[in-house]
């Protein structure tokens, strides 16, 4: 008997993410996420042809909040952005993302042209493409974001985030300079939607809109996200037009905020081995959100990354290896 | 499936006798269809009608139980494909596998260490449910040891692992009287598995190359008497198997194939994270029982959390009801604390005041179930609700101290909360919960010295 099948009649979009010499940027290779017409790897009944992409987490200043475990794999280079992103990109990482959290008014109050600079040579140092997300929504991300995109015009970062209440500057300098942007939203289909219905009727292509549904890290909130993007996939392979864009889905920054990942073995000696009890914590959160249909995953610990990539490769089995895109290497 | 009224009276006598009190047997069938009578009502009904009306009764996905008493598994009944729809019901049971090659202070370590797992989190105590004992070098004898050794050092009830049918029996004479499930019946022993299962009543996993496969060999084992079944598709990569849970949950809810009606079972296998990471997949997409291979403690608490998240019921309001919580054995000194009614806000927040071990009151406002931020955005959780709940509740009386600690990220209602409570000391809490068992020590402290 024939199982029950899905039937799409709609297809996520396919969202490029880097600037190669041949768009006037000057990465080796884009990552391009999107493109499903079936659920999460159900790649027996639909197709699925590009491979979700884990984003290494850059901070742009020593990020002094993260926790030991989080420092450990990083020491050599967590002063240093440039070389940690280096460090990244030596173990395997296709995609980046700058956090620029140094420009928030309390957590060192950078100036957008320090930012800038910084991703100017961030962006000499490393071919892979960047995202780069601001210190929050409000007057001074779209004073820095404006100034990263203008000083990376051709490259197609990618954005975070336009919000409902401030999506309009992003929404300029992304056409302006050619980049793409997220689209966050407090876990809610309708909102969803209805901002990247805002975002497009200001002429913003919706092949440059990535959906960042909020996300709850394990034990807190996952749940929410999890079904919120549930809905959101359903609706989209359905046809919802204004649905059908990835999902990027911040998960180091929720997994590593938690109790759980901090309490040491001796203070909770059944929870056991603090430091892969926290890594396990940053995958858990991944594995369910790539199950409900992440494409981006922006992460933290080496090891949790690694996992991750191998349970991704675990997913897509049984099909042609993918690219995100043909290389196209300067000179 | 579900049959049509004309279906149902094709199974009826047709006789039009109207001792059912209907008119005629169409009538009854058509009543029957739509499920608003019985049909213990016809008295001459075959028993082949109430065995195919029965069996288009029963849920869906077969309702299993491994073991007994207070520990006792229950695995299957789910109706839906994804939790939004409605909900997921029966949390998919999580195993601590060791083996006969063990040596007997690691085995019992490990059946120990699993077994007194007990973590509150959320109102839910987040526990493993079972011990598989595996069998792994086709000696009876060794394997009835081990399953003996794993009875003794915990009250879980058992899965045993083998294909052996000697060493099956054998495992299960060890485990007498305590209902372990068989894993099980495949290629090579079906008939043999089946009927152990039958012989002694316990619950059995077939397991055969791919959906059709295991179907049909579970429909065999039901046609031989044993219909506490429970599914294996077999082993393949994350990708095939996720592809046959995924069919057999769609088979089973549609009914459209026999044999598909039965709960799902799988081995989290590999070293480092791997296990987990399957384990982690199994949770979210239609594992009914997930064996830990290599299990190690650090695993347990993520995994059984998001356990608790998908399996949290996506229908319960958001909310908790406005009021004061005391948190520990509160009194007029303890400090109050103030935040929103969304419950994950207040799961986290009460979390944290819990672990600072400082006895406290903490006032919910009732914010429509909106987190801190989004509360206050909306003009939900401002100076003015606040001192309304607070004067409402004559909280003057039962906090003499008049010291009330808010939230960090509406540090600005501040003075406006002042203002509006004359006489009483607004202290700005830290902006993450997880902040506050250091901030009660250090600044709560001094303040109420």
């Amino acid at each position: 008997m024939t199982a029950p099948s899905f039937r799409a009649s709609g297809r996520i979009r396919t969202v490029r993410i880097g600037g190669t010499p041949a768009d006037g940027g000057s990465r080796g290779e884009a990552v391009e996420v999107g493109g499903e017409t079936c659920l999460p790897f159900h790649r027996f009944e639909g197709e699925m042809p590009l491979r979700p992409v884990v984003a290494w987490e850059i901070p742009d200043s020593t990020p002094v909040d993260w926790c030991e475990t989080l420092r450990e794999p990083y020491a050599g280079v967590f002063d240093d952005p440039v070389a940690w992103a280096r460090f990244a990109v030596e173990r395997g990482a296709r995609l980046l993302c700058l956090d620029l959290r140094g420009a928030a008014a309390d957590k060192g109050n950078r100036s957008a042209a320090e930012s800038a600079d910084l991703l100017r040579r961030l962006l000499g140092a490393v071919k892979v493409p960047l995202i780069v997300k601001g210190p929050g929504p409000g007057e001074r991300q779209n004073e820095v974001l404006t100034a990263c995109a203008e000083a990376a015009q051709g490259e197609r970062l990618l954005l975070a985030s336009a919000v409902e209440e401030e999506y309009k500057t992003l929404v300029a300098a992304g056409v302006a300079f050619g980049h793409a942007v997220t689209a966050e939203t407090p876990i809610d289909v309708n909102l969803c939607k209805q901002l990247n219905i805002l975002m497009t009727d200001l002429h913003f292509p919706p092949d440059s809109i990535v959906i960042d549904p909020l996300t709850g890290g394990l034990g807190y909130g996952l749940e929410y996200t999890y079904s919120v993007m549930e809905r959101i996939r359903l609706q989209a392979l359905g046809g919802d037009e204004m649905l059908q864009m990835p999902f990027i889905c911040f998960v180091g920054a929720e997994s590593w905020k938690v109790k759980e990942v901090k309490v040491p073995e001796e203070r909770e000696p059944s929870w056991g081995d603090r430091a892969r009890r926290g890594v396990l914590w940053e995958i858990t959160t991944a594995v369910s959100l790539l199950h409900a249909g992440a494409a981006v995953l922006v992460m933290r610990h080496p090891a949790a990354i690694a996992a991750v990539e191998k349970a991704i490769d675990g997913l897509m089995e049984g099909t042609e290896p993918q690219r995100a895109q043909r290389t196209l290497r300067m000179g | 499936m579900k049959l049509t009224g004309l279906q149902i009276f094709k199974l009826l006598p047709n006789t039009n006798c109207r001792e059912c009190g209907f008119q005629t047997c169409l009538a009854f069938a058509m009543k029957l269809a739509a499920r608003q009578v019985s049909l213990d009502a016809c008295p001459h009904a075959s028993d082949e009608a109430r065995e195919k009306l029965g069996a288009a009764a029963a849920p869906p996905i077969r309702l299993v139980k491994i073991g007994g008493g207070e520990r006792e598994v229950a695995v299957g009944e789910e109706l839906v494909l994804f939790r939004h729809e409605k909900t997921f019901y029966r949390k998919t049971a999580v195993a601590a596998q060791v083996d006969d090659r063990m040596a007997p202070e690691a085995l019992l370590a490990r059946v120990r260490e699993a077994s007194s797992f007990s973590v509150e989190r959320a109102g839910e105590t987040l526990r493993l449910d079972l011990i598989a004992v595996k069998e792994t070098a086709g000696d009876a004898a060794r394997f009835a040891a081990a399953v003996r050794a794993a009875r003794e050092a915990c009250t879980l009830p058992l899965i045993l692992v083998s294909r052996d049918p000697g060493c099956l029996r054998a495992g299960i004479e060890a485990a007498a009287g305590s209902r372990p499930l068989l894993w099980g019946a495949g290629d090579g022993n079906a008939g043999e598995a089946i009927a152990l299962a039958k012989e002694f009543s316990v619950p059995l996993v077939v397991e055969g190359s791919g959906v059709e496969e295991t179907a049909r060999l579970a429909a065999s084992a039901v046609e031989a008497g044993v219909h506490d079944l429970v599914l294996s598709p077999a082993a393949g990569g994350a990708a095939a198997r996720l592809r046959d849970f995924t069919l057999l949950r769609r088979h089973a809810l549609a009914r459209s194939l026999p044999g598909a009606g039965f709960p799902l079972i799988m081995a989290a296998g590999g070293d480092g994270y791997d296990g987990a990471v399957a384990a982690a997949a199994g949770i979210c997409k239609y594992a009914s029982i997930v064996v830990l291979e290599n299990p190690e403690p650090w695993q347990y608490l993520p995994l059984l959390t998001l356990r608790q998240n998908i399996y949290t019921d996506p229908q319960k309001p958001l909310q908790v009801e406005p009021g004061v919580y005391p948190i520990g054995d509160a009194g007029e000194g303890s400090p109050l604390l103030v935040t929103t009614n969304f419950s994950l806000t207040y799961f986290m927040v009460s979390t944290e005041i819990e672990a600072s071990e400082i006895p406290s009151k903490l006032l919910i406002i009732d914010a429509e179930g909106q987190s801190v931020l989004t509360a206050w955005a909306a003009g939900k959780f401002n100076a003015e609700i606040i001192a309304r709940a607070v004067t409402d509740r004559d909280l003057e009386k039962s906090v003499p101290h008049r010291r009330i600690i808010i939230p960090g990220y509406v540090a600005m209602l501040s003075g406006d909360l002042e203002d509006k409570l004359p006489g009483w000391n607004v202290m700005v809490g830290p902006q993450e919960s997880a902040d506050i068992p250091s901030y009660m020590k250090d600044v709560w402290a001094k303040a109420a010295s």
